[in-house]
């Protein structure tokens, strides 16, 4: 097993432990406690009421916008990673080519601000 | 050892997850073993040695794309179990896209295998030592600053076409302005009113 891997290795152990854990419990529940179900405790109660209607409904499409500009500001975000490499070591094209692309998107985020995108009414 | 034995887990997962996605009755639980598929997709790509792209999956897809498809999931209106009946006349189109699919992945794969045609795709290899960031950065914005600019210009029609299509204000709503608010003097908020004794101020 090489170097690399040999790092995951903690996070390995750690999501076997997470999922060993997450199953003891569901077990424990499953096998230990008192269980005795009959049509009346089992059935649908909302505040003593029958359930009106699903509990999925239509919401404003303002969140899909919100969550769109999320993802673009976080692909940005995403390609200033590698970017600091080439900067350390002085290169200067590397450093204008995000400069330019961060320029783009600086475009981008004034169109949203001045059409008040990101304003919550 | 380890190694494959956790190729094996991680891709079991991945392709009987990806399976419940499209099996799944309730369109969330759907989405939720989507995540599930992109996580296992995130441990493949760290046990190719690919790190960088392996957090980037995680952030993006489980962090946003995951979140975009659950509100498109919850904002159509869609009743998923008329949807899933006609299955069987979707089965000849989805059939044959599923074939088309596999040909043109067996292609790749099969070009791939042919070290004749795979050489500009390995034009950049991984360095030795060189962790995989430093790798990527090394190239994407000098050699293919071309195509990362090109990404941002994406990026932006994608920001623009987002608001285009889904913002419109409603009218009569009143906004705060904290401008206006920051910049009221005392002479236009108070007004000191002198009054006789025993007269009201009407």
């Amino acid at each position: 097993m090489n170097a690399l891997l040999l790092e995951y290795l903690p996070i390995l152990i750690f999501l076997g432990i997470a999922t060993g854990l997450g199953l003891v419990f569901m077990l424990a529940a499953f096998i230990v406690a008192p269980s005795d179900p009959d049509p009346e405790k089992v059935s649908t109660y909302e505040c003593g009421f029958n359930a009106f209607d699903d509990a999925r409904t239509k919401f404003d499409v303002r969140f899909y916008l919100v969550a769109i500009l999320f993802i673009i500001f976080d692909l940005e975000v995403a390609f200033l990673f590698p970017w600091v490499f080439p900067v350390f070591e002085g290169n200067i094209a590397a450093f204008w080519s995000m400069m330019v692309f961060l320029g783009i998107l600086l475009i981008g985020f004034l169109y949203e601000w001045r059409k008040g995108a990101l304003e919550w009414e | 050892m380890l190694q494959s034995a956790a190729f094996y887990i991680l891709a079991g997962i991945a392709a009987i997850s990806a399976l419940m996605v499209v099996s799944a009755r309730n369109p969330v639980h759907a989405v939720l073993f989507l995540i599930l598929t992109f996580f296992s997709a995130a441990g493949l790509f760290v046990l190719l040695g690919a790190e960088f792209l392996a957090m980037i999956l995680v952030i993006v897809y489980v962090g946003a794309v995951a979140v975009l498809f659950l509100f498109v999931v919850m904002m159509l209106d869609v009743n998923f179990v008329a949807l899933k009946q006609g299955f069987l006349d979707y089965l000849p189109l989805g059939g044959l896209i599923g074939l088309i699919l596999i040909g043109e992945l067996t292609l790749v794969g099969w070009s791939w295998a042919d070290h004749r045609y795979t050489g500009a795709t390995l034009a950049s290899p991984t360095p030795e030592g060189v962790s995989n960031i430093a790798a990527l950065g090394a190239v994407i914005y000098t050699d293919y600053a071309f195509f990362f600019i090109t990404a941002g210009l994406v990026l932006l029609v994608a920001m623009i076409g987002a608001i285009v299509l889904t913002l419109r204000h409603r009218e009569g709503v009143k906004r705060q302005n904290i401008h206006a608010q920051v910049n009221r003097t005392r002479d236009e908020a108070i007004e000191v009113v002198t009054l006789k004794s025993g007269e009201g101020i009407g």
